[in-house]
């Protein structure tokens, strides 16, 4: 084991591991994690703390990482170097290890032209594959960028997210190479709706002998509705929702489409355990928290391992 | 060459209407390329100012000309004669050309009538394209002579973002994704290789985060 982290436990001993999104608040209440929190709770092995997702404000995610560790949970800290330099990664860090966070997912983040900050400078000082990097050296070398020694280094396992569906295709896999090179021990995919290039991107990655060093975990986002599933094919960069899809959603009555969006869901993570390579699923249930037992449970994965 | 545009009259006049005389002072090199601050655009500004003073029953002295080079002291010295005559001057240079008139003539108030934008080339006429961001440490060798500094919205170094689709940029459909034309560019090159490289943080202290630059070549020096 690299880390304390029971996420890596949990992958490490062979279990499908669950991971779930919780995006802060969009204001400073730690009472809105505990009401989001208590449906993931004992359902899931790391709960994902969004970092000013969609490059929204939102509360910090070092704050309601901590706020949920307090609650029980064991909290993964997206970090975005949309946001912050070199110097204010490197600290915060130093700060999340200090308040007993054990897992980072290191992101670049979207564009700040999609949030409500439009005029903000984007910092973009360092890449994902970068930060990664510098979050490997800090743990096992003990230094940070430009190799000063850390007295107690902090012990992360270290996430990075992929996107099997954006351009160009070919290359997707070769950047998964790279995030592996870097130092990453867990991937979170994107949405997964167009199976058959997930597939065929987890072939890749398993002919490239991947799978072996890192542990690739199927993102879903269950569709609430038509509606949702053409806004995420239109609107949403680097998705991938095929029209089938779509048309099989408004082949439903409106008040029954968000039933099937959880069966979509509950079928694409069955499919995906089929995959060779996958070690798990994240789901993405955007503001959809209490939604996760009932998907959980109808795909088998309600039991949480005892690691 | 360095891209600038024209600012609104109303902005422009703002700035300079506490002034009862005005020189309009041109350049003829990279904006006048831009079709934004050279000798024609110097005199259809000058022009547009009259017939908006005009309409306000107002009538400053307007006077305009032109410089080779508004960022070069031997050309700035060629208006010496006109500057005396004038309260303002409205300088359609970029940013370092109103720097340079207001080092050489202290005691004048210089504004700017042109927002500088960015360092660019010509694609075609009316199209210019940022491609440069001065970041004092040239990667080009690396991506196939494509800027991931400038022509990334990330400013990626490993690769594209998640955000690409059909070689467009999650920005803005009418960018094209900077990392699409990398690989593009050095898969017909067939030096897709030197992509594999991990390609460490970059040192931005050679760009404007180390503040600002200054070029000494003693060979050059009179």
């Amino acid at each position: 084991m690299k880390t304390e982290s029971r996420l890596e436990k949990v992958l490490k001993s062979g279990h499908f591991a669950v991971t779930a999104e919780c995006g802060p608040p969009k204001g400073a209440d730690a009472a809105v994690l505990e009401e989001k929190g208590k449906f993931l709770l004992g359902r899931v092995d790391a709960v994902n703390v969004t970092d000013n997702q969609t490059a929204i404000v939102r509360m910090s995610s070092l704050a309601a990482s901590t706020i949920l560790k307090g609650l029980g949970h064991e909290p993964v800290l997206q970090m975005v170097t949309r946001d912050r330099n070199r110097i204010a990664l490197q600290s915060d860090l130093f700060g999340a290890y200090a308040l007993g966070i054990r897992n980072v997912l290191c992101l670049t983040g979207d564009h700040h032209c999609f949030g409500n900050q439009k005029e903000a400078v984007g910092v973009f000082d360092l890449d994902s594959i970068q930060l990664v990097h510098t979050v490997r050296s800090m743990r096992d070398k003990g230094q940070i960028i430009g190799g000063e020694p850390i007295q107690v280094p902090p012990k992360m396992f270290i996430g990075a997210a992929e996107n099997p569906f954006a351009d160009p295709v070919g290359w997707r896999v070769v950047r998964l190479a790279k995030k592996v090179e870097a130092g990453v021990d867990f991937i979170q995919t994107q949405c997964i709706y167009n199976l058959d290039r997930f597939a065929e991107f987890m072939r890749q990655a398993v002919d490239m002998g991947l799978t072996e060093k890192v542990s690739i975990l199927a993102g879903i986002t269950p569709l609430k509705g038509v509606g949702m599933a053409r806004y995420m094919a239109n609107k949403v960069a680097g998705m991938d929702v095929p029209e089938d899809l779509i048309k099989r959603l408004s082949g439903v009555p409106k008040e029954k489409q968000a039933d099937e969006g959880i069966k979509i869901a509950v079928e694409t993570i069955r499919k995906v355990r089929e995959i060779k390579g996958v070690a798990g699923v994240h789901l993405m249930a955007i503001e959809w928290e209490h939604k996760v037992p009932e998907i959980l449970k109808a795909a088998g994965l309600d039991k949480r391992p005892e690691v | 060459m360095i891209v600038a545009e024209l600012k609104e009259i109303p902005e422009i006049r703002k700035m300079i209407d506490r002034y009862s005389s005005i020189l309009v002072v041109g350049c003829d090199s990279c904006v006048a390329e831009c079709a934004a601050g050279g000798q024609r655009e110097t005199m259809l500004l000058a022009a547009a100012l009259r017939l908006s003073y005009a309409k306000d029953n107002l009538n400053p002295v307007i006077t305009d000309t032109c410089l080779d080079r508004q960022c070069v002291d031997d050309f700035i010295d060629r208006i010496a004669n006109l500057v005396p005559d004038h309260e303002v001057m409205l300088s359609l240079g970029c940013g370092a050309g109103v720097q340079a008139l207001a080092r050489v003539y202290q005691d004048k108030p210089i504004i700017p009538a042109l927002d500088t934008l960015f360092i660019g080339e010509t694609e075609m006429r009316g199209v210019w394209q940022e491609n440069c961001l001065g970041c004092g440490k040239c990667k080009l060798g690396h991506f196939g002579a494509v800027c991931p500094v400038t022509r990334c919205s990330k400013k990626l170094m490993n690769g594209p973002c998640g955000g690409s689709k059909d070689g467009r940029c999650e920005v803005r459909p009418d960018i094209p994704c900077g990392w699409d034309m990398i690989i593009k560019r050095l898969d017909t090159l067939g030096e897709l290789d030197r992509l594999n490289e991990f390609v460490p943080p970059v040192d931005w202290s050679t760009s404007h985060s180390g503040g600002p630059r200054r070029v000494i070549r003693e060979d050059q020096k009179p």
